[in-house]
């Protein structure tokens, strides 16, 4: 039992850092340690074209889409060479956040499902950070339930086998910077729901795509709702056959599934920093007893985190899959930074209700914290969600009766209130 | 990286497990519960002479020289199993004092019959009632008589032999005691969990050697529980997973409303949450066992960690395993209460969550403020 890398793993590591150390952007290091819990937080220059700088940086030097092929733009490398970089690349990972849903999820199902030749064109932009894709999946009547979804794609009249897209996506991260998009859509709604799907790939510049900026409950704004009407695009961009749309977004979810090692931030170490520091009335609020308790609590499941991460890393360095223990990253992460968020603005006192950055304790990043946190629980499987798949897929429990299973798309009730 | 146990200490894990199924299947504990003795005598002989008991003890002092990862898989099958014997006293506890402070005579005399089994040891420091600290130990050493009283003690009916914290001079030391012997008096107490024995022990003038430096007992003691509390926090790890999967089981069988309770969802998150204590416990176990076996500087830490991770994880597995269960986890006849009583005993040997929780703090803040810390 060791924390050691395999000699294969040291030598990858050695080049990786040395690459890292002669051609990061080092001017904006120490921004992006101050950084944000929902992006990279930079307000010296512009986020979007310092990334895009980065990432062609890394893609002319081999460092792009590192699990990708190299003939789309990739390096080919092992799962554990991707994990060994992640570590190396260290705070100028958040300069990738505009890219992950591209090369995570977007890629690997174009590369899945799409022919050679649009592969070829697609697939190097989007590694190195030229283009930037989105994923057009939930709906408003479609999140949990994402085969519920009603975007509907249908043949244009004029036999030109076109299609022809109408319908509204919602929670599309990332869609107002995108150049390109994969859209799940509706293509017979007189079959059960997960019967009548179809994928396709496209510009986010065709004509009637509008991308309107979701104003969320913490005021900012990352997410978007993109409304569908008469989009018209060819035949050539559907990814997978008519009707298939749900096996192709399984290949996406299941991609989304596999990013390890990425460790979700839980506050812990921000918390317990800020109670070393925190004078109250009776001393050090660490000095505190009950603090001492809560803080206890919140230590062990950030290690937990840490180290079921370390487990997950050791499978694949070995070349196994990982376990299912890592599917309780989020959840756990989510729920624990929420918690912890409130109890930091408790020991705050009523100050603890000032969120201005210059008069807030810690620069108000537990005010910020505790107004992100709710997106967290629900962004990319919600808590309820993740525990059904633990409990069906780790556990082997019986799976949801689903009472709209055989029942054609059309025919099943829209209202609660009949 | 490789943050997991080798295939050897698998391959012994999975002897262990068969061993257990075989020889401790739950009705032996409930033999020992209902029995009127606190622990199961045929169970403890076979597990020194297969080589359990001595698999961290070197083989120069009559154990089989394995080491502490062994020791953990051994102890998460223990765990698991709920073993009514007194490993932890006997060997996480007794053997490690003597291998961490005893003199060559001590070892050579002591540790080769606690690796077969044929003596049980002990470690005895509370007082009654509240936390244990270095001010709250009262039994006193003069002239090599120790004078006081222990309790509750594990195991003290049964041990042979006691470390016991007594202060000798206003400074406490550790001191080795033959139970045995004169000046000792032992009553059994009744527990929450009779399947791991309690006891009140009371010495008047019994003799008493002195174990490591004099006035080093506090830091002995303390060093000894962290690598004790990483070892049982591998049968609580083991505890909570039989707990879980009882409650997997159960929730597949048992029908209601014309479906398998596991089927609800209000059933499958409870479960689901359990899953998740005990991976989290896992994981920090793990972390107690690499900095076990490799010594490192960040034993302190991994120790509270694994120790207060493994205490919630057990006591949620063990607790909403009998509400998986509704009415029937609460008769006697269902074992979920074996797995309860235990959960709640291992949460409070060694010292109690709050007691854990505040030395974790306090390490975490020695690292922090360590120039070297990482």
């Amino acid at each position: 039992m060791n924390f050691d890398d395999t000699p294969e793993e040291a030598a990858f590591r050695a080049v990786a850092r040395a690459w890292i150390d002669a051609n990061a952007p080092k001017e904006l290091e120490a921004e992006l340690k101050q950084g944000g819990f929902a992006n990279n937080g930079l307000k010296s220059v512009d986020p979007i074209v310092v990334s895009k700088a980065w990432q062609k940086k890394k893609a002319e030097a081999g460092w792009a889409c590192l699990h990708w092929p190299k003939e789309y733009g990739g390096r080919g490398a092992t799962p554990i060479e991707r994990v060994i970089w992640g570590q190396e690349e260290g705070v100028y990972g958040a300069l990738s956040g505009l890219f992950i849903i591209g090369h995570g999820m977007c890629g690997p199902t174009v590369m899945a499902w799409a022919d050679e030749e649009t592969k070829q064109r697609l697939l190097p932009p989007l590694a190195s950070g030229e283009h930037i894709w989105c994923q057009l999946f939930s709906e408003p009547a479609g999140g949990s339930d994402l085969a519920g979804l009603r975007t509907a794609a249908v043949p244009a009249t004029d036999g030109s086998g076109d299609w022809i897209i109408n319908g509204q996506k919602i929670w599309t991260s990332g869609a107002q910077h995108s150049d390109y998009g994969i859209v799940i859509t509706r293509t017979d709604p007189t079959l059960p729901k997960h019967k009548g799907l179809t994928m396709f790939w496209l510009d986010m510049k065709t004509p009637g795509i509008d991308v309107r900026p979701i104003k969320q409950a913490n005021g900012q704004s990352g997410f978007n709702e993109v409304y569908f009407t008469d989009v018209r695009i060819p035949d050539s961009q559907r990814l997978g056959a008519v009707g298939q749309g749900w096996s192709v977004s399984l290949t996406t979810l299941m991609n989304e599934r596999l990013s390890i090692g990425s460790g979700m931030p839980t506050g812990f170490p921000e918390l317990f920093d800020f109670c070393m520091n925190l004078r109250t009335e009776d001393g050090l609020a660490i000095d505190d007893r009950s603090v001492r308790s809560r803080l206890a609590g919140y230590a062990v499941k950030a290690s937990g985190l840490k180290y079921t991460g370390m487990r997950a890393i050791s499978a694949l360095s070995k070349g196994e899959t990982p376990g299912p223990e890592n599917s309780i990253g989020k959840l756990v992460a989510g729920a624990t930074m929420q918690e912890l968020a409130m109890y930091a603005l408790d020991l705050q006192g009523q100050a603890g209700l000032l969120s201005d950055t210059t008069q807030a304790a810690a620069g108000a990043r537990f005010q910020q914290m505790l107004l992100r946190s709710p997106a967290t629980r629900v962004e990319g499987g919600t808590d309820e969600i993740l525990r059904n798949i633990i409990a069906e897929r780790v556990l082997g429990l019986p799976g949801d009766i689903r009472v709209d299973k055989d029942v054609a798309f059309k025919d099943i009730p829209t209202s609660g209130r009949g | 990286m490789n943050f997991d146990f080798s295939d050897e200490q698998k391959q012994l894990q999975d002897q262990a497990r068969r061993f257990l199924a075989d020889k401790c299947p739950p009705s032996v504990v409930r033999a020992v519960l209902e029995g009127g003795q606190t622990y199961d005598r045929d169970l403890w002989v076979e597990l020194g002479e297969l080589g359990f008991l001595g698999a961290a003890i070197p083989e120069e002092y009559g154990g089989v020289g394995l080491g502490h990862l062994e020791l953990c898989v051994i102890a998460e099958e223990l765990g698991r199993a709920i073993a009514p014997v007194p490993v932890s006293s006997s060997i996480y506890l007794a053997a490690e004092f003597l291998l961490a402070a005893g003199s060559e005579d001590q070892k050579r005399a002591w540790l080769p019959k606690l690796a077969s089994g044929e003596t049980i040891g002990t470690f005895a420091y509370g007082e009654g009632l509240g936390r244990v600290t270095e001010g709250s130990i009262k039994a006193a050493v003069a002239g090599g008589k120790l004078s006081g009283t222990k309790s509750p003690v594990p195991d003290g009916d049964i041990a042979d032999l006691a470390v016991v914290a007594a202060r000798e001079s206003g400074k406490v030391s550790l001191y080795l005691v033959d139970l045995t012997g004169p000046g000792v008096t032992r009553e059994t107490v009744e527990s929450i969990d009779p399947t791991r024995g309690q006891s009140v022990l009371t010495f008047k003038d019994a003799p008493a050697e002195l174990l490591g430096p004099a006035g080093e007992g506090w830091r002995l003691a303390s060093e000894v529980m962290d690598r004790a509390a990483i070892l049982l926090a591998f049968e609580q790890v083991g505890g909570s997973d039989r707990a879980l999967e009882m409650g997997r089981d159960y929730a597949l069988d048992r029908m209601a409303f014309g479906r398998p309770i596991g089927s609800f969802q209000a059933v499958k998150h409870m479960l689901a949450d359990m899953y998740v204590s005990a991976t989290l416990a896992r994981s920090n176990a793990y972390y107690g066992a690499w900095a076990l076996s490799t010594g490192s500087a960040e034993l302190p830490v991994a120790a509270a960690t694994a120790r207060v991770s493994a205490t919630q994880a057990f006591q949620h597995c063990s607790k909403n395993n009998i509400q998986v269960h509704g009415g029937m986890g609460f008769t006697w006849a269902f074992d979920c209460h074996l797995y309860y009583r235990r959960s709640n005993n291992l949460a409070l040997t060694l010292g109690s969550q709050s007691t854990w929780e505040d030395l974790l703090i306090d390490r975490l803040r020695q690292r922090n403020d360590a120039p070297a810390a990482a």
